[in-house]
């Protein structure tokens, strides 16, 4: 059998070129290995030879996206190449998100298998798991030599055409769901996972739980009443009519609205749009999720400073983190613009 | 930010700093059973516990029980 035929790709920087004052260099092709390529020809062995190395600076392929794909994907097309491996990208961002694109395009229009490497945390991740086997890497180069094995291992277990495994074979879960039978039914595993839970036995999930991250806590506030308070809800409180659409489950979206001269959300002008609770109470009196009368009270007692002019609310229900995670950061910047000082977030 | 809510333990998971527990899932600050006057004062003690939560320094996430 012939040997495969491995394109590589890497940064301005692990070529040797240089750091930033080189990250705008075009794509370029280089005959056989370079760089950690020496690292990863060995551990690929006999059967696979590095026959090219693409190097391109990280900011050019950012920048440049469309042209810089194209470009690089006529290299490795020209190559004839039977794999495709990037990085390790460890926590560089762009670097990781140009591993990642440029997989996910060698892998759909050239169909062949393709591997990349990062850390957890590289942006490079959330924006490519579903669609490129990327190897769980350190946060620094200093892990080079650990994840290139095991990189090389998984680029040619896919080029024997066999699947990889989270979390056995180094890969990240893409986070899809397959069908597939199962000797017990679903009803008995879940009762033998808990039976081993409250028995203090391991067990493995089948559907763990995303990553939440953790923040700092912000210091208390000083002053109450000077305070500019908001109210933020995941209780799905809205104008009547619900006028932006938002969805009753798994919401794309949030709403702002002005609550200028309202001193009491009322079952006429307000509603939820939530469809994972019984509506009937949040209905009949909003105030039981979004206490704005009350707000309003210790406003005009001094108690608060203000109560600022608009809420913000979406569905929480089935709702992705990452949906969840995009609309908070889009209207903490407009509440910190707008001088807010805290926030009180209810939820259903 | 304070998070009022009912099931304190998703609140944990997620990662919130100062939470404050509320009454029921369909309605966490307010009780139907109560009369409206009765509501509104429970409403507005839940209200000042969150404010009190706000003007507390944590250094972890922290539980206000009422």
């Amino acid at each position: 059998m012939s040997k495969l035929r491995v394109v590589h790709y890497i940064n301005q920087f692990f070529a040797g070129l240089g750091g930033e004052e080189k990250a705008d260099v075009k794509p370029e092709i280089r005959e056989g290995k370079v760089g950690p390529g020496a690292a990863l020809a060995a551990a690929l062995g006999q059967d696979a030879e590095i026959v090219a190395t693409v190097v391109c600076g990280d900011s050019y392929y950012n920048e440049n996206l469309e042209v810089a794909r194209k470009t690089i994907l006529d290299m490795v097309k020209q190559q004839k190449a039977d794999l495709f491996i990037a990085g390790p990208a460890f926590n560089a961002g762009r670097y990781g998100v140009a591993c990642g694109d440029i997989c996910k395009a060698v892998s759909q229009e050239l169909g062949i298998p393709v591997v990349t490497g990062m850390y957890i945390e590289n942006p490079g991740v959330d924006l490519y798991r579903r669609d490129v086997s990327i190897i769980k890497t350190g946060g620094s180069a200093a892990d080079m030599r650990n994840a290139v094995p095991v990189m090389a291992k998984a680029a040619l277990k896919l080029a024997r055409g066999e699947e990889l495994k989270a979390p056995e074979d180094g890969v990240l879960e893409k986070g899809i769901r397959k069908n597939m039978f199962r000797d017990e039914r679903g009803s008995k595993r879940a009762v033998d996972m808990l039976i081993a839970k409250l028995n203090g036995q391991p067990f493995e999930t089948e559907y763990p739980m995303p990553d939440f991250d953790r923040v700092t806590p912000n210091p208390a506030v000083k002053d109450i009443s000077k305070a500019k308070i908001a109210l933020v809800t995941s209780g799905g409180i809205v104008p009547k009519g619900n006028p932006d659409s938002i969805e009753a489950s798994s919401a794309t979206k949030y709403g702002k609205y002005d609550i200028e001269g309202v001193n009491d959300l009322t079952s006429d002008k307000y509603q939820t749009a939530h469809g994972g609770y019984d509506p009937v109470y949040a209905n009949e009196d909003p105030d039981r999720v979004l206490p704005v009368d009350v707000l309003r009270d210790l406003e005009k007692e001094g108690v608060i400073g203000q109560l600022h002019r608009y809420f913000y609310s979406t569905v929480g229900n089935g709702t992705s983190v990452a949906n969840a995670k995009g609309f908070a950061s889009e209207f903490a910047k407009e509440l910190k613009a707008d001088g807010v000082d805290a926030v009180i977030l209810t939820s259903t | 930010m304070v998070h009022v809510c009912t099931v304190v333990p998703i609140s944990l998971t997620v990662g919130a700093n100062r939470i404050v527990p509320a009454v029921a899932i369909p309605h966490p600050l307010g009780n139907p059973k109560l009369s409206r006057d009765e509501e509104k004062a429970l409403r507005r003690q839940l209200v000042e516990k969150a404010l009190q939560a706000l003007q507390t320094e944590v250094d972890g996430q922290t539980v206000f029980e009422r």
